[in-house]
């Protein structure tokens, strides 16, 4: 489903990647942890197919149309409203009006956006900005998730809402990579574990049951 | 085949901008308000004995709306920058070119829009003759603004993650706008002068050739330029 090889890449003298090789199958998530600068932006990147690695390279089943992206930033124009974002990227996908109807539907009530259809972006708290960028991000059904840095800036609650919500997908058969320097926030929803640090992964394994507190101090070992 | 679908995505990016635009009014707005108060201050600031209004006119709308331009330039991919939208572009199934398609789009409506409000007020600060040679000026403006806004659009895009975006772009752009610029002044002159129409043929053949091949090259160039 998502199969990275021997990835290296460097910006001018920062080694970004440094011979990443990983693969994540349906209903996987990978989490990516790491310090500011390991890297993983970068790998998400070139997951995407938005960097060209140097040397190695990154398979998607489906290539670009498979993959839904969450970031922190929610890629929503601020001036118009959800369905009016949802309508245009869909449209990149191709999506026909009455296929785009169902799943926005859909997703709107699945996410608790249903009340918030017409309402522009500007207007919404950060936890249902949030909420909305999922939507985008799954408009077009992607089969592979990646998500960068998704909890940043959200309170407690929305945080755990949106662990659900990742979960429920994961559930579903979706693959995905998590990216985040937040050990506790991420660790719950992975099936598989990596520690980066300058560009190399330190650590790779399934998470075999370890708790956010036991792949903290995993984490801290590993890091350290 | 391929082209229904470059065309639809096209006018995807170009309809979301315009709305976008619309509902914000942040480029329209100032550079409206920009063409008004150079042509006010070109106004009192000439001396009427001196150049004769039908000779200082079509420079003065000439760089006036190549000012106002640059400002609403600056702010086509700027609006993709917040929220890191460029990414769910580049990421989204759909050929580059039609990204770069939809920005000229939207930026001709934009600059036709300045254009519109700056040419009555050319003609009533200045009191020279419009109308009667209306259609071949729209023809004019038409040619013109569609070469510049082409390679705008294109250093737009290659500007917009680098620091001093507002900056460069100018600097980059202007080199580029001075043929079709000066065959845009010279035709106006012509026109406004009351000068027969097959004395701008020529330059409007040029600046025909210019958008043909401005607008081609930067089709193909765009999908390198917004490569990380």
């Amino acid at each position: 489903m998502l199969l990275a090889e021997g990835l290296r890449h460097r910006f001018g003298a920062v080694r970004a990647l440094d011979d990443i090789s990983f693969a994540v199958q349906p209903g996987q998530t990978l989490a990516v942890f790491g310090p500011n600068g390991a890297g993983k932006t970068t790998l998400l990147k070139v997951l995407a197919g938005l960097i060209q690695p140097q040397r190695g390279r990154a398979q998607v089943d489906g290539g670009r149309r498979a993959i839904g992206w969450i970031g922190h930033q929610p890629q929503l124009y601020a001036q118009l409203t959800i369905r009016e974002n949802l309508r245009f990227w869909a449209s990149l996908y191709d999506i026909p009006e009455s296929e785009f109807a169902l799943r926005k539907d859909d997703l709107l009530l699945r996410l608790g956006l249903q009340d918030h259809e017409h309402r522009r972006v500007s207007e919404l708290s950060r936890g249902l900005v949030q909420r909305a960028a999922i939507a985008r991000a799954l408009i077009h059904d992607p089969r592979v998730l990646l998500l960068d840095e998704p909890f940043t800036g959200l309170d407690r609650m929305s945080a755990e809402e949106l662990r659900e919500l990742l979960s429920e997908e994961a559930a579903e058969g979706r693959a995905a990579v998590l990216v985040t320097h937040n050990v506790e926030e991420g660790a719950e929803l992975a099936t598989h574990i990596a520690f980066m640090r300058a560009g190399r992964f330190v650590h790779l394994a399934p998470r075999a049951g370890r708790g956010p507190a036991q792949v903290g101090e995993d984490y801290r070992n590993a890091i350290a | 085949m391929r082209s229904p679908r470059l065309l639809r995505h096209a006018w995807a990016v170009a309809s979301k901008d315009l709305l976008v635009e619309f509902r914000s009014r942040t480029a329209i707005l100032s550079a409206a308000v920009f063409v008004v108060l150079v042509l006010v201050v070109f106004n009192f600031g000439r001396d009427p004995t001196a150049v004769s209004n039908v000779d200082l006119a079509p420079s003065i709308l000439w760089v006036t709306f190549t000012f106002a331009a640059i400002l609403a330039l600056n702010r086509a991919f700027q609006l993709e920058l917040e929220n890191q939208s460029l990414d769910g572009l580049l990421l989204a199934p759909i050929e580059r070119s039609s990204i770069y398609l939809g920005k000229l789009i939207a930026n001709l409506v934009f600059v036709g829009t300045i254009e519109v409000i700056g040419v009555p007020l050319l003609a009533l600060f200045f009191n020279v003759p419009v109308l009667p040679y209306l259609v071949p000026l729209i023809a004019l403006i038409a040619l013109a603004t569609v070469g510049f806004v082409a390679v705008g659009t294109l250093f737009s895009a290659m500007t917009v993650r680098t620091r001093f975006a507002e900056l460069l772009l100018p600097v980059l752009l202007l080199p580029f706008m001075i043929p079709p610029l000066s065959w845009a002044v010279l035709a106006t002159g012509r026109l406004l002068a009351g000068r027969p129409l097959s004395e701008i043929v020529g330059w409007l053949n040029m600046l025909a050739v210019y958008d043909i091949v401005f607008v081609t090259l930067a089709i193909f160039l765009f999908p390198a330029t917004v490569n990380e």
